[in-house]
């Protein structure tokens, strides 16, 4: 490119470290502080920016819990990290799973009230976790399903978007290609299995990391559908941990915050690879 | 190998008052091993009669019969067809060899024999060293005969082609129509090749059969249907440049038109008068673009003739064993 305006360069290079700053500070000052005692975060005011020593003691603290020095009790992280693995893991799956099979059949198929099932779908998009959550709660309840896996992820599983997203992938799909499957006595779950969803690929990946940082983030519904404190998840864990009357550790809540990050950019980088290359396999 | 019988074959589309009718009424016998060439422009009715063949349409009313069945309810895999598609449609993520060995293995054919097969054809249409890559590093010319490996290996009774050339360079349409005629000199598979092209129905059929408007309205083989057209139609489709039709021809009756096809007309000393409007030459031959009276006339001239000037009158006359006679209000021959 020819650099006619140098000035406008340097101007957008220095938004962007802007950006950057102000996004990785945070960041920054959480890693930091978790490497401290609270003792060091409390009482230095503004709080040193330098890495402390206390790292190994505060995440063997965060992750297995154990007595503070000040007496108090910490739950060890790990179980909820295992339960927001599992919650998380579930939802993505499952709803991927469920909106391909949808999509395949608004798609695909031709059957009674096609048009008004999909409006339907089209519908409950008005219908977030929040504005359904009181007669959500009844029916979980009712149904036993409080405090597990099924009622932590359940409810959640059903996903207009990405029913939306497959719909619009596969009426790209060329009609030749089904009628060519056809010719070869592809029965149409066939069909699915074997030229679809791998032709999907691409879509599944960016689907999966957006519902499994949706999964991994929900709090409120698992706050609501949770008593026991085995089922908790490591969002709602860093919440218990910062106790106003109590002594809090700042230092524990840091590294249960930065444990609570870790898998999902862990799931973000390593589906990147997907993505390239999805998009370097894009056939004509 | 299969003949198919094809027997008052309509299709409309919707019901009630707002149906459309696209074939009215069809019937056509194919014999064993025939290649036929169903041509016509487009919207006629021709990709839809393969497509009722195939079983990717509903018949309306009518049936099919391939070989001794009639195929009506047959799903497209139960019919022992296949089909080449337009767009080729290989299966992108498969390998040249699993596009091929794909119908075979849905239908439980055993793994020595699908390889078996698969190389046969491979072997036959030179794409050996093309089997373990994809479509995408495939040229246009390779992925057709990908696609014409993929019907072979199904060893059908009856081959489908819907426009398989279309997609093509002008050099290498030329070249693929030779290896579809070498293959079915070798295979002698009874064929249905759907074309728009009237020099591909030309030269690859055996008998062609003419659409216009969802009608059948000649089917013959290209002697017949370039020598004896049927109608009107026919006569000034097939030919290039088409065949002259005359309303007010010297000597041809009231509600008569007379048809001429360019290169009978014989320039000399005697004949009509045409007035020269344009000429091209192409090479071997000139074409001579001309006014009778009101209506305007081609003719075609070898390029050692001599070539008259723009403006000057000419006379020719027409070919009297070549001059075909239509009825001014149906088109069909008289």
């Amino acid at each position: 490119m020819i650099e006619r305006r140098p000035v406008l360069t340097i101007l957008s290079h220095l938004v962007l470290l802007l950006g950057v700053l102000i996004v990785a500070f945070p960041v920054y000052v959480t890693i930091v502080a978790s490497t401290q005692t609270t003792a060091q975060i409390t009482q230095a005011i503004p709080m040193s920016l330098v890495p402390g020593d206390n790292m190994l003691q505060t995440y063997r603290l965060a992750l297995f819990g154990g007595e503070t020095e000040s007496g108090g009790r910490i739950a060890p992280a790990w179980p909820m990290m295992w339960v927001s693995l599992v919650t998380a893991l579930l939802i993505s799956v499952g709803k991927i799973v469920i909106s391909m099979l949808s999509a395949f059949a608004i798609v695909y198929f031709r059957f009674p009230f096609r048009g008004l099932v999909f409006w339907m779908i089209f519908i409950t998009l008005m219908l977030p976790v929040e504005v359904r959550i009181g007669p959500t709660y009844e029916v979980v309840s009712n149904l036993g399903m409080l405090n597990s896996y099924a009622g932590l992820t359940i409810p959640l599983i059903a996903s207009a978007t990405a029913t939306f997203l497959f719909r619009q992938f596969f009426l790209t799909v060329p009609d030749e290609l089904v009628e060519a499957a056809r010719m070869d006595g592809a029965s149409p779950m066939r069909f699915f299995w074997d030229i679809l969803l791998p032709l999907s690929r691409t879509s599944i990946a960016a689907l999966f990391v957006i519902q499994f940082i949706y999964g991994w983030n929900q709090y409120l519904w698992p706050l609501l559908v949770t008593t026991n404190e085995s089922m908790y998840p490591v969002v709602m864990g860093i919440r218990r941990l910062i106790s106003g009357d109590a002594y809090t550790e700042w230092n524990v809540v840091m590294a249960t915050a930065m444990l609570a990050m870790l898998p999902p950019a862990l799931v973000v980088v390593l589906m990147q690879k997907w993505f390239v290359k999805g998009l370097v396999d894009s056939e004509k | 190998m299969a003949a198919i019988s094809l027997k008052h074959i309509v299709k409309r589309y919707g019901t009630g008052k707002t149906a459309v009718q696209v074939i009215h009424d069809v019937s056509a016998e194919i014999g064993d091993g025939e290649f036929v060439v169903i041509v016509g422009p487009s919207g006629c009715g021709k990709s839809t009669l393969l497509r009722m063949v195939a079983g990717l349409e509903e018949i309306t009313s009518g049936t099919i019969s391939i070989g001794t069945r009639v195929v009506n309810d047959l799903e497209p895999a139960e019919r022992d067809i296949a089909m080449v598609f337009q767009n080729y449609a290989l299966y992108p993520h498969m390998t040249v060899f699993d596009n091929m060995a794909y119908g075979l293995k849905i239908a439980r054919v055993p793994k020595d024999e699908i390889r078996a097969r698969v190389e046969k054809a491979a072997d036959i249409l030179e794409l050996r060293p093309y089997l373990e890559r994809k479509p995408r590093a495939l040229s246009g010319g390779q992925r057709q005969r990908v696609a014409m490996g993929r019907a072979i290996v199904r060893q059908p009774q009856v081959f489908l082609f819907h426009e398989p050339l279309s997609n093509l360079d002008a050099k290498l349409r030329a070249q693929t129509r030779l290896e579809i005629q070498k293959l079915h000199r070798e295979l002698g598979i009874t064929s249905l090749f759907v074309t728009h092209d009237q020099v591909e129905a030309m030269t690859l059929a055996q008998r062609m059969l003419v659409m216009n408007g969802g009608v059948m309205e000649q089917f013959g083989t290209p002697a017949e249907v370039y020598n004896t057209p049927a109608s009107t139609f026919v006569a000034s489709f097939i030919g290039s440049p088409p065949m002259n039709l005359l309303k007010h021809a010297p000597g041809a009756g009231l509600d008569t038109i007379l048809g001429i096809r360019p290169e009978h007309l014989e320039v000399g000393n005697e004949g009509w008068p045409l007035i020269v409007e344009g000429i091209e030459l192409l090479g071997a031959e000139r074409l001579l673009y001309c006014r009778l009276q009101d209506e305007a006339l081609i003719v075609r001239i070898q390029e050692e003739q001599q070539a008259p000037k723009v403006g000057e009158t000419i006379y020719a006359k027409p070919r009297a064993d070549r001059i075909h006679l239509f009825d001014a209000l149906t088109g069909l021959r008289i």
